[in-house]
């Protein structure tokens, strides 16, 4: 009792040594674990892999990133993972955004939390249902079919389209709740200035809510953006033999890792990249 | 705002159309798990609890359920400990290298899981594999761990940033030691929050591929790595419907719970 005493006095006399043992375990496990495991896997982008054994071959050398940038399929499959994430942004945009409009400004007060709770829970399922449902949506003679089928059309079964409707559905949440929050703390007050200065509905929407409410779409694009890109699992399930960034990081880690750790400095950079250009939008401060 | 006639019905429709888009693909996982035949034609022919009977005794799919409880009893309780600590760290303390913290607190969920995933495998492989420790259990949890420590640190955080540090000032002051104003005065004010990261750490251990496909040892098997394994094989699709059905039913319990819990703190989103 007396030592716990003492420990006590002596921890609240010395604030670093408090600190110290409160950071000591997280940092060792976050920085020595997690970011040393990170930093060898991206020097190890800079190795090569003897082609008969697979066994990595430590000497320095640009060849991955060489390849990476000059042979065409590469190319073409960084090239569709980016269009991939940047389609599935905009269609979440578009559809979140009069969902937003209707839950924050639209609906009685009374229900907004409801509304509100209605769009979190399912972002939380899980994540495999989710496009296992897809999967049975999209399957042949499945709901997509059935639905198309007195138009005289079919789904569009699996491929890059359903991949992209698969992603967009997994994220649609992280864009909805930004433009809910940002349209409902939109003062009233503004608009009604809007309005007393001869502006109709779609002019206020323009010049007023719109230019308020980019910076938490681009909150939520971050979102959609980075989880999009860096997805295989969806692509694998109902995207036929669509590739994808993440598929090539896959199916190169068995036999050359330094390949597939230099495809993976792929969508880490494109991210940076995107974060970066969403931070001058003043979009990461509304995170 | 002054919203015309016309408009207000058109927004009512296109919500009432995104919540039919959100809804309809898990009602049809629910539906589904109904449906006697192996196929997943719609509409189905008829509606039966055979293969939930059957889905009860797959041994599978109940080993894989014990795995995942398992590794995310553990990475949760990893979580805890360190998103606390590091919360108690950044919300009680100034010091250098501060708001990197929680840059570093969020890279693991930043970043697509699978570079997250080969980084802890190979690291697991050089470092783990002379001491001959391979990957298994163990390895999933400290995988899991390192990505849920960020809900565990953003609860906490929130908590402890909107109330100050005065309560335990006063408990000193009135002559409680600094493990005495823990426990009767700190502890409580965080508790709910603890209990809220918990669930949510729980739920994204739970959830979690890619990382866990990296870092599970052979016959090391959860429940996503069962469902994904089995999904494409003809034979199994039944159970596997019965098993999605029942996630996307379970899955309502903890978040509403966690909502409840963490009205006020970051619990409404996943980072």
């Amino acid at each position: 009792m007396a030592l716990l005493t003492r420990t006590a006095g002596a921890l609240h006399r010395r604030p670093r040594l408090r600190l110290s043992l409160l950071l000591t375990a997280p940092l060792l496990w976050l920085a020595v674990l997690y970011l040393g495991s990170l930093s060898v896997l991206f020097v190890s982008a800079f190795w090569t892999t003897n082609s008969f054994t697979s066994e990595v071959v430590k000497v320095w050398s640009t060849d991955n990133f060489h390849e990476l940038f000059t042979t065409p399929v590469y190319r073409e499959v960084i090239l569709r993972s980016v269009g991939v994430a940047l389609a599935v942004t905009a269609l979440c945009a578009v559809i979140a955004f009069p969902l937003a409009f209707y839950t924050a400004r639209v609906a009685r007060p009374r229900w907004r939390p409801l509304l509100v709770v209605a769009i979190l829970t399912p972002l939380w399922a899980s994540y495999l249902v989710k496009v296992y449902a897809w999967r049975l949506i999209l399957s042949e003679g499945g709901l997509a079919d059935w639905m198309l089928r007195p138009f005289g059309l079919s789904g569009p079964g699996f491929g890059l389209p359903a991949a992209v409707l698969t992603l967009t559905y997994l994220w649609l949440p992280y864009m909805i709740l930004p433009i809910h929050t940002a349209l409902e703390q939109l003062p009233a007050g503004l608009l009604d200035a809007s309005a007393d200065l001869g502006a109709r509905g779609w002019r206020t929407f323009r010049s007023v809510v719109l230019p308020m409410v980019l910076p938490s779409v681009a909150a939520g694009s971050v979102f959609t953006f980075s989880l999009s890109l860096g997805d295989y699992i969806t692509v694998q399930i109902v995207g036929g033999k669509t590739q994808l960034i993440g598929n090539l990081v896959y199916s190169n880690i068995e036999l050359n890792l330094p390949m597939a750790a230099a495809l993976g400095t792929v969508p880490v950079v494109v991210i940076v990249l995107y974060l970066l250009a969403m931070r001058r939008t003043g979009a990461l401060s509304s995170l | 705002m002054q919203l015309s006639r016309s408009a207000r019905i058109a927004l009512r429709v296109a919500a009432g159309l995104g919540f039919a888009v959100i809804y309809v693909p898990l009602l049809l996982v629910v539906v589904n798990s109904l449906n006697p035949d192996r196929s997943a034609s719609w509409p189905p022919p008829r509606l039966t609890t055979h293969w939930w009977s059957v889905a009860w005794h797959n041994s599978g799919a109940r080993a894989a359920l014990w795995v995942s409880v398992k590794a995310g009893l553990g990475a949760t309780a990893i979580a805890l400990v360190l998103g606390t600590l590091i919360a108690f760290a950044v919300a009680r303390h100034r010091f250098f290298g501060r708001d990197s913290i929680s840059f570093v607190v969020v890279l693991p969920i930043a970043l697509p899981g699978i570079v997250t995933g080969i980084a802890l495998n190979s690291a697991f492989s050089t470092v783990l594999a002379p001491l001959g420790v391979g990957l298994g259990l163990f390895t999933v949890i400290v995988g899991h761990a390192t990505f849920c420590i960020v809900v565990v640190f953003n609860n906490v955080v929130a908590r402890l940033r909107r109330t100050s540090g005065s309560y335990e000032e006063a408990a000193m002051d009135l002559g409680a030691d600094t493990f005495r104003a823990f426990v009767d005065v700190t502890f409580p004010l965080v508790r709910s929050a603890l209990l809220a990261g918990g669930l949510l750490a729980f739920a994204l251990s739970f959830d979690e591929i890619v990382v866990t496909t990296f870092t599970a040892g052979p016959g090391i098997e959860t429940l996503p790595i069962w469902i994904f394994e089995n999904m494409t094989r003809p034979q199994q699709a039944p159970v596997v419907n019965v098993v999605a059905a029942v996630l996307v039913l379970v899955s309502v319990v903890p978040i509403y719970a966690a909502q409840r819990l963490a009205a006020d703190t970051a619990g409404g989103s996943r980072v």
